[in-house]
């Protein structure tokens, strides 16, 4: 469904004189994925790690500096896909605190020249009551309601414009712990009742785990590992997300004891040389100091020179 | 045993256009010497709002209403003479926001000694360096000399602990010290928290919504709601056989890695306004195994062994 080749991008950071660009930061490096129809694309990375940019270049909201992406067939250009939608983390700063909850799930269609006055009312009306919410929030204002139901307002703008991928960017984060678990179930059942597609963009391995089918982890603008979710966090291959999911707190066990992952991550302004993690890595030798390319082994694909010398 | 910190019946009241509130309303617990206490909740359970009274640093707005903060066998709800900088210190969230962007960590660190114990300079650089050495910031030295912006997000709430470690507090408490960091970042803090427990005879209140992070180094839970205490156990009981049904619903919600894609148990409804909180039990309009009794009557607290719950569903059994 959707084909990202060779992505990168790219962001000049200093100037010239002439206001000519000379240091550039690389927020994404080389990414190359595949999103099948119907399943959960999971991207996982912290801080720096480039998800959230390839987030806004699939929206349009950046424009790739090399790279390909083609979306059911044809190449993505420009901005403002009716069929790709974004979810934004904190629902308080996507919707206008100002309008309505009416105007705001409506503004889309408008944009889109969908529908007369009615018909777009209901519709908005049709998706309020999909995401769980009634007819009478339709004349409030963002801050009459709760957390919840503006992520679930947040969800219906992009829903009610019938989208085949949807980007979560974060979805929960901003959440409190139960109401999380109800946007959670709640986007499970959208996601069979109007089979949609999800690319779901995270830090919370738990999150990943319990929704996606594929995961990608990244780390400083370039993939380490990617396949399978259930793969991945079972049995994690590279050392960095074997660091990941060791640092995920269970609840009522204090497992993180023996964590022993060092070191900071670096300034995506001035990564390491070679594989960006080796500053960080127990398993670090001398070939690290070359960028490791990324490799099949057994199903899916690592970058680590552990796994291109067997 | 007399406790370091007892905290009775506080409630803390708060003056808003739309008229008064009472957050925290009527919690009762203690800390003791040498252990740490989790506190666990939601927004608006009232959670940092008992950590900023015990700290006597509440809004301008607020003031304890009822109730009473007994600190080392001394009454400090007034908030005159507050022990804190001394006996008691505070790690906040985010730590950008606690310390000054204008002025070196050094000489930030090294005011809190200088200030409080009268210390000379080159003793307080001495001790500022064995902290900071000890709390795993590498090359203190040279790190004394740098500004908050020239730190990571992870070394600046090492720096923050230290800073709260200096006077080598009776009572540390730390509100949602993780949450703004990175996931291997949060792992590392966490067990520097642990060295911490283990090192030294400082108590530990430890304040976060996130069930996992708490359990990973709390002795005792509290769990809070609505500016209520609905439950008080030691963690491993709280997570084997959790009592109150919203303690219950929270575990329940958490997805694990054991089962997959299954529909999670999530507590339906919202966190209701303060403003105008529910009668009874604050929990009733959302709690699945509600009794007539819960929307009329506050229950009392019932003490099960080593464990506080408050719920009428123990409350009846007679337990």
């Amino acid at each position: 469904m959707l084909r990202v080749e060779n992505l990168s991008k790219e962001f000049p950071v200093e100037f010239d004189v002439f206001g000519r660009p000379v240091k550039f930061l690389r927020a994404v490096q080389d990414v190359s994925f595949t999103v099948e129809e119907n399943t959960v694309f999971s991207i996982v990375g912290e801080s720096g790690s480039g998800k959230s940019t390839i987030a806004r270049i699939l929206c349009g909201i950046h424009k790739p500096t090399t790279g390909s992406i083609q979306f059911m067939g044809t190449p993505l250009k420009g901005s403002g896909h009716r069929e790709i939608q974004m979810v934004f983390q904190d629902p308080d700063s996507s919707l206008d605190p100002r309008k309505t909850v009416l105007f705001s799930i409506e503004e889309g269609l408008r944009i889109h020249r969908i529908g007369n006055k009615e018909e777009r009312r209901r519709l908005v009306i049709e998706t309020l009551k999909a995401v769980g919410l009634t007819e009478d929030v339709l004349s409030k204002y963002p801050h009459q309601l709760s957390g919840g139901q503006k992520q679930r307002v947040a969800i219906a703008r992009c829903l009610v414009l019938k989208p085949k991928l949807l980007i979560l960017d974060e979805p929960t984060s901003a959440l409190d712990v139960s109401v999380q678990a109800q946007i959670l179930n709640l986007l499970m059942e959208l996601k069979r009742e109007f089979s949609l597609t999800y690319i779901l963009i995270t830090h919370d391995l738990k999150i990943v785990y319990h929704l996606s089918d594929y995961t990608m982890v990244m780390y400083l603008g370039q993939i380490m590992e990617m396949g399978q979710t259930e793969r991945i966090i079972q049995e994690p291959m590279h050392p960095y997300t074997k660091a990941l999911v060791a640092a995920i707190p269970a609840v009522g066990t204090d497992n993180l004891k023996d964590f022993s992952l060092k070191g900071e991550i670096p300034s995506p302004l001035n990564p390491p040389k070679g594989c960006p993690f080796k500053t960080r890595c127990d398993f670090a030798f001398e070939k690290c100091n070359e960028r490791p390319p990324l490799t099949d082994f057994r199903g899916r694909k690592v970058r680590c020179h552990l796994y291109t010398e067997v | 045993m007399n406790p370091l910190l007892l905290v009775e019946d506080l409630a803390v009241e708060f003056k808003t256009r739309l008229g008064k509130f009472y957050v925290p309303d009527g919690v009762t617990f203690s800390v003791f010497e040498g252990e740490c206490v989790g506190l666990v909740g939601e927004s608006g359970s009232g959670k940092s709002v008992t950590a900023l009274a015990i700290m006597g640093l509440l809004p301008k707005n607020a003031r304890v209403a009822r109730g009473r903060i007994l600190f080392d066998g001394v009454d400090i709800t007034s908030g005159n003479d507050h022990p804190r900088g001394k006996k008691m210190s505070m790690v906040f969230q985010n730590p950008l926001n606690s310390l000054n962007p204008n002025m070196k960590i050094g000489q930030q660190l090294c005011e809190v000694l200088e200030e409080n114990f009268k210390m000379s300079k080159e003793e307080a650089r001495k001790r500022v360096i064995e902290t900071m050495t000890k709390l795993g910031i590498p090359e203190a030295e040279k790190m004394l000399e740098r500004y908050p912006f020239e730190y990571s997000g992870g070394m600046r709430q090492r720096a923050m602990i230290a800073m709260a470690m200096l006077c080598e507090p009776k009572l540390l408490i730390a509100d949602e010290p993780t949450t703004a960091l990175d996931v291997t970042i949060q792992a590392q803090i966490m067990r520097l928290f642990k060295q911490l427990k283990s090192s030294s005879r400082t108590s530990i209140l430890f304040i976060s919504h996130d069930l996992s992070v708490v359990s990973q180094i709390a002795d005792r839970i509290i769990v809070m709601y609505a500016g209520k205490i609905c439950e008080i156990s030691p963690v491993k009981q709280l997570f084997e056989d959790p009592l109150h049904p919203y303690t219950q619903g929270l575990i329940a919600s958490v997805p694990d890695l054991k089962k997959k894609g299954s529909k999670l148990r999530s507590i339906e409804g919202n966190v209701p306004s303060l403003l105008d909180p529910p009668t009874g039990c604050r929990f009733h309009p959302r709690c699945n195994k509600k009794l007539e009794i819960c929307t009329q009557h506050e229950p009392d607290e019932v003490q099960m062994k080593d464990r506080i719950v408050k719920c009428w569903l123990y409350e009846k059994a007679g337990i």
